[in-house]
């Protein structure tokens, strides 16, 4: 029996990006909040300690800082023919947990996705017809762009990135991106200081006619001050991004951006190492009247509060949706309910490149240090001439040249013996990679339910992923491949290597923690789980918030996307809703 | 149940008729005054001693650790019990003048009366009525927890003979007002030299406030002296510094965080002016540092590279640090100090900066000490203290060995 404690105003599953901005923007608003976080306490100084920070095998190979199996596992299988094992551990993407969550270990890549995303089914369906799409479930988010403008503009400034603008204000800027959307100023930090590899790339795709600019980066170019006062420190190109905390302020992350400030309020509390079992709602299953949660010692607790905010990594906020009965779980064979329903991924492939007469020092590396040519990706080419929707942004991003995880050898060397060892030696300094990081689109057989079998340690049932890449984004995958071989030969290598996507999803190997869907945002309650202020529609005081909203995934990373929905739904919370507790925002 | 619930009812009952009684004295008290008492207590930092982390506003419980042993700062809430409720205004103003409590005990000097005693009796009678309104807390705190013969208070009689001058502040007349608001803070409620003036041996100011150890830390001189005090630093960076907890690229932590924290960050703008003109003003010495210790000495050389590999990512190569983020080394006064206890505290233990409105980052060094042995601390922290035209003596193994035994399970 769970023990009551006393009503708080919001209750926050899950302390990363977003239950961050919006217990910031929900305490400003002077209501009483109370964050439940399943991971502990992070700090920069402690935790991301500069003096073992850097350790390779305990975070990026341990991977200390993710979330594990034991904690929760998730099933999957590629189609609904198969039968779902769970993943004995997580390869193909990393949950994160902890207070940041996947905000703590990110590279830091932070685009805004193309007007024509938020519109996909409208936009595609005018400019090529229906039939086009017919074997794919693409949908509109019942938001657009210029809805999201401002909320964007907030979470890149919030984060001090360092980028160029390519669009501002529908004038086409030299030096930025000329296929996105139209901004009202500029990034807050000029771009980052160019290394060896992405310059090269850089010069062969304008060779081809492409348009290459500075990746938006969340590794500061400059030291920053944010709008809430907060100071950050130059990035020192140290490599030790993905899977790591920084340990020089200089990536932004809820420590480095929000928690300063948030937990100096008297009205926020953070509880950590405290894993919420299931909203409960009231005997209508209209309204949610409180949280159930188990703490480090295992003793249960019933937290009341006026309102739940879901802001856990996706896959878990479409977890617990389905686990507290909140709307209807997603049925492929019909098509009904809506929870669980466009899970959608990533649809990656690699170009590999080794040269004899040049030394790129891979050490010197940032995260999100690098070019994008974004020419090939959404709907910035005319599709008329190809048989598939979507696209890729190509990306030559050398991230880090760490011991343990970077070993750039031609195929068919040995994988271990004197014979790797002389290749590593070879190629160490002299090879880099550029992928192409593609948009997943949804499909009616790829969906999250629970599993009926296994459970996890509480004995609640697993999420089961049904997944497997859709044809039509192998089909983009394999074109953009052509398009990088193209930029690779003009780079002129001893040797290129093109690592091609393929059928089927393999769940083992590292591809991308880029997870979206599941509890999707829209105009249809048919086709949508929460609202466009991504309010549920089934359990109004409830909000869902996170790249559990996108209907599909672009060819883009998803964060800063994310940052401005935690903005754009704190808005309507604080503008809308608290006018009229507990009413939806749109009537359905 | 209902035996477990009585007494706590009972708790109730008596807690609300104190806090009735005192709104009711509170509303015969004219505002102003009040509000005048409430910044005369943030100039005095009483919250600093007499509110316990996570505890009532001045319900007492800090444990001072002083040379001659553990004082615990009392419950100073107008609870007529444990507190000060039982206190008439003139025992109010003879403990804070003179050192005399409500029942004629001396008080310890931890209770910094010799700064006090210079309070004008207006600012004790304001501070007295900002004490009434506050909410009184039932919490018994025994302040006397030293060993003998330091725990016979009458010894203050003596002490109180050879250290301490009661009397009112008196302003300088060939100084300017502001300079005489300065001295009258510095001197009186602020209490600055109970932490920045080095002691006797009965623990008593001794001499300008010229810096001296106290918990495991280096105050560091706050004269004018173009060395290691002030001189080099503008008013604005002093007030920059008390009000924000970032100034000439110093970031305040240690002792010095809580002081920002609870007191002179909520300073007005004119006093902390006023206090930084008086600071800059005190003679502390002849503002020469001694010669640079060599470049090429062997603690130098390893102590470049001890820099390079742990220090120079945050705070650069050059050790101009970045702003409001990683203390600038260069030219920074604070590592010059002749005594280098703070610095090998902060790479020991590591330390957090003060958190205010203006500057809420609270950036925070690790602790370096499961890395670095005694020598390398001793060597990395000459290079600092030496280089980019500092100049400071050089920091022997034996001192980093001394402060990490005693610092050793906390900072």
């Amino acid at each position: 029996m769970a023990r009551k404690l006393p009503r708080k105003d919001v209750v926050i599953v899950g302390l990363g990006w977003t239950g961050a901005i919006l217990a910031h923007e929900l305490t400003d608003a002077g209501l009483d909040v109370v964050a439940i976080e399943r991971g502990p306490w992070r700090d920069t100084a402690t935790d991301f300690n500069i003096g073992y920070m850097p350790d390779e095998l305990r975070y990026a190979v341990r991977r200390d800082l993710f979330l594990q199996p034991a904690q929760e596992a998730i099933t999957m299988r590629n189609n609904v023919s198969e039968t779902a094992l769970p993943m004995r551990d997580y390869g193909s993407f990393l949950p994160g947990t902890g207070v940041g969550g996947a905000g703590v270990h990110w590279n830091g890549h932070t685009w805004r996705f193309d007007p024509a995303d938020f519109q996909l089914k409208t936009h595609l369906t005018e400019r090529y017809g229906a039939e086009r799409i017919a074997d794919l479930q693409v949908e509109d988010w019942g938001v657009t762009y210029d809805e999201m403008e401002n909320a964007y503009d907030r979470f890149e400034y919030l984060c001090g990135i360092s980028g160029k603008a390519g669009n501002l204000g529908g004038n086409i800027q030299d030096g930025g991106n000329p296929f996105e959307g139209a901004r009202k100023r500029e990034y807050p930090l000029p771009p980052m200081k160019m290394t060896y590899a992405p310059t090269l790339f850089a010069q062969a795709a304008k060779s081809l006619g492409l348009h290459p600019f500075p990746t938006p980066s969340a590794n500061l170019s400059k030291p920053y001050v944010n709008p809430l006062g907060i100071g950050m420190g130059e990035c020192t190109y140290c490599g030790f991004c993905e899977r790591f905390g920084c340990a020089n302020y200089s990536k932004s992350s809820a420590q480095t951006t929000i928690l300063p400030v948030l937990m100096r309020k008297s009205n926020f509390e953070a509880r950590c190492n405290s894993e919420v079992m299931q909203v409960n709602l009231d005997p209508s299953g209209k309204m949610a009247k409180s949280v159930t949660y188990v703490d480090s010692s295992g003793v249960e607790w019933e937290q009341p509060a006026e309102m739940v905010l879901l802001c856990a990594y996706g896959l878990h906020n479409a977890r617990l949706m389905m686990l507290s009965n909140i709307g209807k779980i997603y049925d492929p064979q019909t098509g009904e309910g809506t929870v669980g329903r466009n899970y959608c991924y990533q649809t990656n492939a690699g170009m590999q490149l080794f040269f004899d007469d040049k030394n790129f020092n891979p050490f010197i590396a940032a995260g999100a240090c690098g070019q994008t040519v974004d020419d090939f990706n959404g709907d910035h080419f005319d599709h008329g001439p190809v048989d598939f929707v979507g696209g890729a942004g190509i990306n030559c991003i050398p991230t880090n040249g760490r011991p343990i995880g970077f070993r750039p050898v031609p195929p068919g060397t040995p994988r271990w013996g004197s014979e790797w060892k002389k290749a590593t030696k070879d190629n160490y300094l002299k090879s880099f990679a550029f992928s192409s990081q593609g948009s997943s689109y949804a499909a009616r057989g790829n969906y999250l339910d629970l599993d009926p079998t296994y459970k996890d340690r509480f004995g609640r049932p697993l999420l089961r992923m049904t997944f497997d890449f859709p044809d039509n984004d192998i089909r983009m995958s394999h074109w953009v491949s052509d398009r990088m071989e193209e930029i690779a030969k003009a780079l002129n290598p001893k040797k290129y290597v093109s690592g091609k996507r393929n059928k089927s999803w393999n769940s083992v190997p590292y591809q991308s923690t880029h997870n979206t869907g599941g509890a999707t945002m829209g105009a249809n309650p048919k086709t949508s789980a929460v609202n466009k202020y991504l309010q549920s529609w089934d359990v109004p005081n409830v909000f869902v918030i996170g790249a559990s909203a996108f209907q599909q995934n672009a060819g883009k990373n998803p964060t800063g996307t994310v940052g401005a929905l935690a903005f754009h739904a704190a808005d309507a919370i604080r503008n809308q809703y608290l006018r009229n507790p507990g009413a939806p925002l749109v009537q359905a | 149940m209902s035996t477990t619930m009585k007494p706590s009812l009972i708790a109730a009952t008596v807690a609300a008729l104190v806090i009735s009684a005192g709104v009711a004295r509170a509303v015969e008290q004219p505002f102003d005054q009040i509000q005048g008492g409430r910044y005369q207590a943030v100039l005095g930092d009483c919250a600093g001693c007499h509110t316990a982390p996570g505890g009532k506003p001045y319900a007492g419980g800090v444990a001072l650790q002083t040379p001659f042993g553990t004082l615990v700062a009392p419950n100073i809430t107008p609870d007529r019990e444990t507190g000060i409720g039982a206190w008439s205004e003139e025992d109010f103003r003879r403990a804070l003048k003179q050192g005399i409590g409500h029942g004629g005990e001396r008080l310890y000097p931890a209770m910094p009366y010799p700064a006090y005693t210079k309070m004008t009796d207006s600012d004790v009678a304001a501070l007295w009525a900002y004490f009434q309104t506050i909410e009184p807390v039932s919490n018994e705190v025994h302040s006397n927890q030293l060993p003998f013969p330091f725990n016979i208070r009458l010894l203050m009689a003596g002490w109180n003979w050879l250290n301490f001058t009661p009397g009112e502040f008196k302003a300088d007349p060939n100084k300017s007002d502001q300079w005489n608001r300065g001295a009258y803070l510095v001197e009186g409620a602020g209490h600055c030299s109970v932490c920045h003036a080095p002691k006797s041996a009965l623990g008593a100011d001794k001499g300008a406030m010229t810096g001296t150890v106290l918990q495991g830390w280096f105050a560091p001189n706050i004269t004018g002296n173009l060395h290691d005090g002030v001189g080099q630093w503008s008013v604005d960076d002093i007030v920059a510094y008390l009000k924000t907890g970032v100034g000439r690229g110093s970031v305040g932590s240690g002792p010095m965080r809580e002081v920002i924290e609870n007191s002179t960050s909520k300073m007005n703008d004119a006093d902390l002016k006023a206090i930084a003109v008086y600071l800059k003003d005190l003679p502390g010495g002849e503002g020469k540092g001694p010669a640079p210790v060599a470049k090429d000495s062997p603690a130098m050389q390893t102590g470049a590279r001890i820099y390079a590999v742990n220090c120079s990512a945050c705070h650069n190569g050059d050790g101009s640090g970045q702003v409001n983020l990683f203390p600038k080394l260069a030219g920074n006064s604070v590592v010059q100090q002749g005594d280098p206890t703070s610095l090998i505290h902060v790479v020991l233990a590591g330390s957090q900066g003060a958190a205010t409105d203006a500057q809420p980052t609270t950036p925070a060094m690790p602790s370096l000490a499961w890395r670095l042995t005694d020598q390398q601390v001793a060597d990395v922290l000459t290079y600092i203290r030496n280089s980019w035209g500092n100049a400071a003596p050089p920091v022997a193994p034996d001192a980093v060995r001394k402060l990490r035994d005693s610092t050793k399970g906390g900072s």
